[in-house]
């Protein structure tokens, strides 16, 4: 029998956190569902970021539920996939930018 | 590709769709919905608007399409037929709007004379124009002059503004003849300022989703045409596909039937309920029978009425009328809901 870690139907399970602990869990989805409402920014505008940080984070729920929103909300795959480029270009430039603290310390142990 | 009447596909019989639609468990029921919201039974409020299905002939096999129309499908209305729909529309002034759908409705030899008749009798005119149909042929290049001379309100489908989510739903080439086909209707004032000629789109989701606000896709649209191809056009209609025969089909090949049916339950929205289309319409198939809306019709659920075809039509009986629902209402009825005029809430 295969194992999982995740399984895309606990996706539709999400709400049941609240079984555990329910002021939280309503706190949390009432906040998240403002979050995602029209604001400063659209509720388009903030699918397209969803995504991105979906990837950066790398949640496999985030990115179906987000992948079908952004899709659903109007964007086409090619701006979908520089979202998900301008996630992996920051997860790379994090990495790397962290290049500058290794010169320093070899720098500063160096002769 | 082949309509699935001509692939003699088990989806191209209504009652075997009814079956698929009526028999999944564990799904609410749409009487159901209505009754909790005591709108069961659903009746007309009045007669606005009187849809006439010319026929299933299309040059287009979407792959949505839930008329099952393509070039091979050969129903097409009579012009007897469409004399005994002009004959209700003298006697029945309520029906202030006449709305032309297919198939193409175009490519029914009769279409122009049934246009012109229903002109005469000052009605206000709509027709559901695919668009490639304008550049399909010669002989219908100059439809947009034609629409402009009777002041047709033209209603165009486009599923994106892009062309690989256009052609994917619709066909090769599909996005390329209907940017052209645009642009033929705005030279003749189709969607331009003031010109007074309406020329409106209309989205359907290109899967197994539903569409997105109307509003701002409506904005989304016309920057991207207007930017790229200088196409301009009144208002996108956004219209949520059902679960009917082609698209029915593609829901169960690619496994999203049964999450596609919960999502439109789960969207189940009681204002849209009120406001569905089948209240205010009447919707005639090409051989005269009359249905609730073009979706009964082409699930053959005719109207529960004694008067169930055109030659005998009575408008006390049919305004008193239940009208008949099943599980692809859901689809009228999700989010900001569903009817040949986009959302209605």
């Amino acid at each position: 029998m295969s194992q999982h870690y995740y399984f895309n139907e606990d996706l539709a399970k999400f709400g049941n956190i609240g079984d555990f602990q329910k002021p939280l869990a309503d706190k949390f989805f009432s906040w998240y569902g403002e979050v995602f409402k029209d604001g400063a920014l659209s509720a388009k505008e903030k699918s397209l970021i969803a995504l991105a940080v979906a990837h950066a984070v790398q949640c496999p729920y985030c990115i179906d539920a987000y992948s079908a929103d952004a899709f659903e909300k109007g964007f086409d795959e090619a701006q979908m996939m520089e979202a998900v480029h301008v996630a992996a270009a920051i997860r790379g430039g994090a990495s790397l930018v962290h290049g500058v603290q290794m010169m320093n310390k070899v720098n500063e142990i160096s002769m | 590709m082949k309509s699935l009447k001509a692939l003699q596909h088990a989806l191209s019989d209504s009652q075997y769709q009814l079956d698929v639609l009526e028999h999944s468990e564990g799904q609410k029921a749409f009487f159901d919905a209505l009754k909790e919201i005591g709108l069961y039974p659903l009746q007309p409020a009045a007669f606005e608007i009187f849809q006439v299905n010319v026929g299933k002939m299309c040059n287009q096999t979407c792959k949505h399409c839930h008329v099952d129309a393509g070039p091979d499908r050969k129903e097409i209305m009579s012009r007897d037929t469409m004399s005994e729909c002009l004959g209700i529309l003298r006697d029945h002034p309520e029906f202030e709007t006449v709305d032309l759908t297919g198939g193409a409705p175009e490519m029914n030899p009769n279409f122009r004379w049934f246009v012109e008749e229903i002109k005469k009798l000052d009605r206000k005119i709509i027709v559901r124009c695919n668009l490639t149909i304008i550049v399909a042929n010669k002989k219908y290049h100059d439809l947009p002059d034609f629409f402009k001379s009777n002041q047709v309100e033209v209603v165009s489908s486009l599923p994106f503004y892009s062309k690989s989510r256009t052609d994917r739903q619709r066909g090769d080439g599909v996005f390329e003849d209907s940017i052209q086909a645009l642009q033929m209707l705005n030279a003749v004032g189709y969607g331009t300022e003031n010109s007074g000629l309406l020329l409106n789109l209309v989205y359907n989701p290109s899967g197994a989703f539903l569409p997105a606000d109307q509003s701002q896709l409506e904005q989304d649209f016309k920057s991207a045409l207007f930017k790229d191809f200088g196409v301009m056009f009144n208002h996108l209609f956004t219209i949520t596909n059902m679960p009917i025969s082609r698209y029915l089909e593609f829901l169960l090949v690619s496994g999203n039937y049964e999450h596609y049916m919960q999502k439109l339950i789960s969207a189940f929205n009681p204002a849209a309920a009120k406001n569905v289309m089948c209240r205010n319409t009447l919707s005639i198939g090409w051989d005269g029978f009359i249905y609730d809306c073009d979706f009964n019709q082409m699930l053959d659920l005719k109207v529960e009425s004694p008067v169930v075809h055109i030659r005998n039509f009575n408008k006390e009986a049919l305004i008193h009328r239940n009208i008949v629902i099943g599980q692809h209402c859901f689809g009228c009825t999700a989010g900001s809901g569903s009817s040949c005029g986009g959302a209605t809430v």
